[in-house]
């Protein structure tokens, strides 16, 4: 409650008469254009909360009709217009004619990298790294169906055993145990055999009994010398990368009773220019057969 | 019960209801004199110089040879570029302007605590336009007293068209401010004309009236509003004043009492309000250091020409140390106002301490800014190459057991010739370079083409042979080598590889 108004005897200013605990405030009047700045604000606020969507009310739209969702799509259009020329280029080129291109190149490493990041890095891993149990890395340089451009593309285009395009890649491994093929001895001779491909022994004797097993069972499609076969994709066997885990056991588990991959169609749901900019990414990431 | 009485029964007993009191106050306004001399001179080639660059800095050509911009000062904003003269920097180089607003941060408080608020009075360009459009403004409705007479007197048609013509003047001036600033950042010759055929973009107008907007209604109307309660500077700059800095003093010491000229036993001050009169903050000196006071000495002028006319020495107000005020007082506080109380306060005085802890931490401070920068230009590498390791994944392990690292190079090239480079890659390690599209020229050497004035960029694959023993990290380095072998760029980057027991 104000009291009593006093002039301060070292500034000479009037006090307020607000007076706390012996503190007594000074009255240093702010200047009143300042004020007017700040109805001036309000003022704007009251124009602004009548042409903008203001409230979290559904038909709060102002009255210009202004949706920040339209705006987007307006700036994405118009991207789209820009970017527009390229695509076109890329669309009627093959990945090969793209990779030689600087620009052309250019331009699919930078689209292919979002397109992989929002379309393939959920199995794939953002840097194409893969992961155990059956999602391949596309850096490395073994291919299960191919690495050349056209594989690469034709991968993409159709999917592989996703039922969805009557070009997609298919093959099926026997359920050796469940089916009945081999017992579940025989599948750890053969599991320790095809380990010691590539590159682990430790059992001699069981290495001995899994290689003609190997040749009856298993080099119809993995090859004689388990070069792999990529028409079937049939992966190669000698080497040292492993879908599902490279050590006896993991591999006797396999055979018994084996799960197949499966990647979906994109050429039903991905523009071919983004197809074609994501096999020039892919190609590229380290793996790339010509 | 009524307010009144329920107010008188709350205040303390004996307490009478306090009066209206304003919370907010009007602005004064302030009608500055016409003055003359030497600081009013100082304060017209600082003004003329710092207009005529702001002016026509954008127009200077410099020839940068085909496909560059040949406008000297430009921030290109759409290529990412900044010119000035022969320097030109990327976006990436954007801590030249952070070193170069730095340097000025550093000079300001140097110049502060030197010379008080010089800059605030003389080269700020709140100041400088302010003092501009003054200058229209008394051109148009005379002098102090001519305008405070206008502005009393009723709207008449001369009233009308002295208003009028003074704020199109300040319009017009204000659009040319605002149409300067937008120079800076596009081709000056390119863009005025269509500036004016309304084909320019719709930022160019933006900024244009922003501008416009922003200096006539600062350098119009605001003025010494700006000074006294937006700027921040007014508010810490004493923390950087010291008795020793040379600031715009009043010596009370010789004017005190104040009295009319023929007055027997009084000081040199006649109170003519000289100086309160050209003050642009319509402040009065005699009152001290006050947060208002931006430094400007033109009550200086106001005062020694008063002195002048009166026969009495000069210097009543001016650029003077608070010690050296404070030595006068103290050796002529006994003395009665005569001529010899001046000669004697004058006589104690000290050449103002230059040298001292603070000056010389804010000149170590400057020059080693300087320093820094001078080393960062002197260093600046015209080719640069940036080497963005992979990290999803580390590493790759390849069918043979070989384990591989990708790299991102970005090259880029700040010169205005495109050129083919060697690129090299040094390590310990029996690692071996691939680049899918560059020819190999050698063992871990491939050429690689370079972009004039732009970036090129390759993707690297290090590969390590199965069985080779390694660290889980090799440092590596990447070198652009010349026609003749010389080092334009290195980058040093590492190689990982898994751990030992897992690389079979």
């Amino acid at each position: 409650m104000p009291t009593k108004i006093e002039k301060d005897a070292l500034t000479g200013t009037d006090t307020t008469g607000h007076e706390w605990d012996g503190l007594k405030e000074l009255n240093t009047p702010l200047p009143k254009w300042w004020l007017y700045v700040m109805y001036a604000t309000i003022a704007f606020s009251l124009v602004w909360v009548i042409l903008y969507p203001a409230f979290p009310i559904r038909g709060a739209t102002g009255v210009t009709g202004w949706i920040a969702r339209e705006a987007v799509m307006q700036d994405v259009a118009a991207a789209n217009e820009r970017m527009a020329p390229m695509l076109n280029r890329i669309r009627e080129a093959t990945p090969q004619q793209i990779a030689a291109d600087p620009d052309l190149r250019a331009f699919a490493m930078a689209g292919g990298r979002i397109a992989f990041a929002n379309n393939c890095a959920g199995c794939h891993g953002a840097g194409g790294q893969g992961a155990q149990g059956g999602f391949p890395s596309l850096a490395d340089d073994d291919w299960i169906w191919g690495g050349s451009y056209d594989a690469i593309l034709q991968t993409i285009r159709h999917g592989i055993r996703a039922g969805e395009s009557d070009e997609e890649r298919t093959s099926m491994m026997p359920r050796f145990v469940a089916d009945g093929v081999l017992t579940v001895p025989q599948v750890n001779d053969v599991a320790a055999y095809v380990a010691s491909l590539g590159g682990s022994t430790d059992d001699a004797a069981a290495v001995e009994r899994g290689k003609p097993l190997y040749a009856d069972n298993c080099a119809s499609c993995h090859g004689e010398n388990a070069e792999g076969n990529r028409d079937v994709g049939a992966p190669r066997l000698n080497d040292r990368i492993w879908l599902h885990g490279g050590d006896r056991h993991a591999i006797a588990r396999f055979i018994a009773n084996p799960r197949m991959g499966v990647m979906p169609a994109w050429g039903g749901r991905l523009d071919p220019a983004t197809m074609n900019m994501l096999a020039v990414y892919v190609h590229a990431l380290g793996g790339g057969e010509n | 019960m009524n307010d009144v009485t329920a107010r008188a029964k709350l205040s303390p007993a004996g307490g009478s209801p306090p009066p209206d009191q304003p919370l907010y106050a009007n602005r004064q306004k302030v009608y500055p004199k016409a003055v003359s001399g030497p600081v009013r001179r100082a304060k017209w080639a600082v003004l003329v110089v710092c207009l005529a660059l702001y002016y026509l800095l954008p127009w200077i050509r410099w020839d940068r040879g085909p496909g560059a911009p040949d406008q000297a000062v430009l921030v290109d904003m759409t290529h990412g570029r900044l010119y000035f003269f022969f320097f030109e920097i990327w976006p990436q180089e954007v801590y030249f302007l952070t070193g170069l607003l730095i340097l000025g941060a550093i000079a300001l408080f140097a110049a502060t605590s030197l010379f008080g608020r010089v800059w605030c009075g003389f080269a700020c360009p709140q100041t400088v336009w302010t003092d501009l459009f003054m200058w229209v403004e008394r051109k148009i409705q005379g002098d102090r007293n001519e305008r405070m007479r206008l502005d009393k007197a009723p709207w008449t048609a001369m009233k009308w068209r002295k208003k009028v013509l003074t704020h199109a003047a300040w319009l017009a001036i204000a659009m040319a401010t605002g149409g300067a600033w937008i120079m800076y950042f596009n081709d000056a010759i390119e863009l005025w004309p269509k500036f004016f055929t309304g084909q320019a973009g719709a930022g160019v107008y933006l900024f244009f009236w922003l501008f416009t907007g922003t200096t006539y209604l600062l350098a119009g109307w605001a003025r010494e509003q700006v000074c006294t309660y937006m700027c921040p500077w007014p508010r810490f700059q004493a923390a950087m004043l010291d008795e020793n800095s040379l600031v715009v003093s009043y010596r009370a010491w010789r004017g005190e009492p104040r009295g009319k000229a023929k007055a027997e036993g009084i000081g040199d001050c006649v109170d003519c309000m000289a100086c309160v009169n050209v003050c642009p903050t319509g402040i009065d000196i005699r009152d001290g250091q006050q947060l208002e006071c931006i430094g400007c000495g033109l009550c200086i002028d106001a005062c020694d020409d008063i002195m002048g006319k009166l026969g009495r020495p000069k210097g009543l107000i001016a650029f003077e140390t608070l010690k050296n005020i404070a030595a006068s007082e103290g050796a002529t506080r006994s003395m009665s106002p005569c001529a010899a109380r001046t000669e004697a306060g004058m006589g104690v005085r000290h050449v103002p301490n230059f040298i001292r802890a603070r000056t010389i931490i804010y000149a170590g401070v400057l020059a080693a800014v300087v320093a820094v920068m001078l080393g960062a230009w002197l260093l600046r590498q015209e080719v640069t190459l940036a080497v963005l390791r992979d990290r999803a994944p580390l590493y790759v392990r390849l069918a043979d057991g070989g384990v591989r690292n990708a790299y991102t190079l970005k090259i880029a090239n700040k010169t205005r010739d495109a050129g083919t480079l060697t690129l090299a890659l040094e390590s310990h390690a029996p690692l071996t370079l691939s680049i899918q599209e560059a020819p190999e020229a050698g063992p871990n050497r491939f050429t690689v083409n370079t972009r004039a004035d732009g970036l090129t960029e390759w993707r690297a694959l290090a590969t390590l042979p199965p069985g080779a023993r390694m660290r889980e990290s090799t440092e590596i380095t990447f070198r652009l080598l010349d026609a003749r072998g010389r080092t334009v760029a290195r980058t040093d980057s590492v190689f990982l590889a898994p751990h030992e027991e897992h690389r079979r």
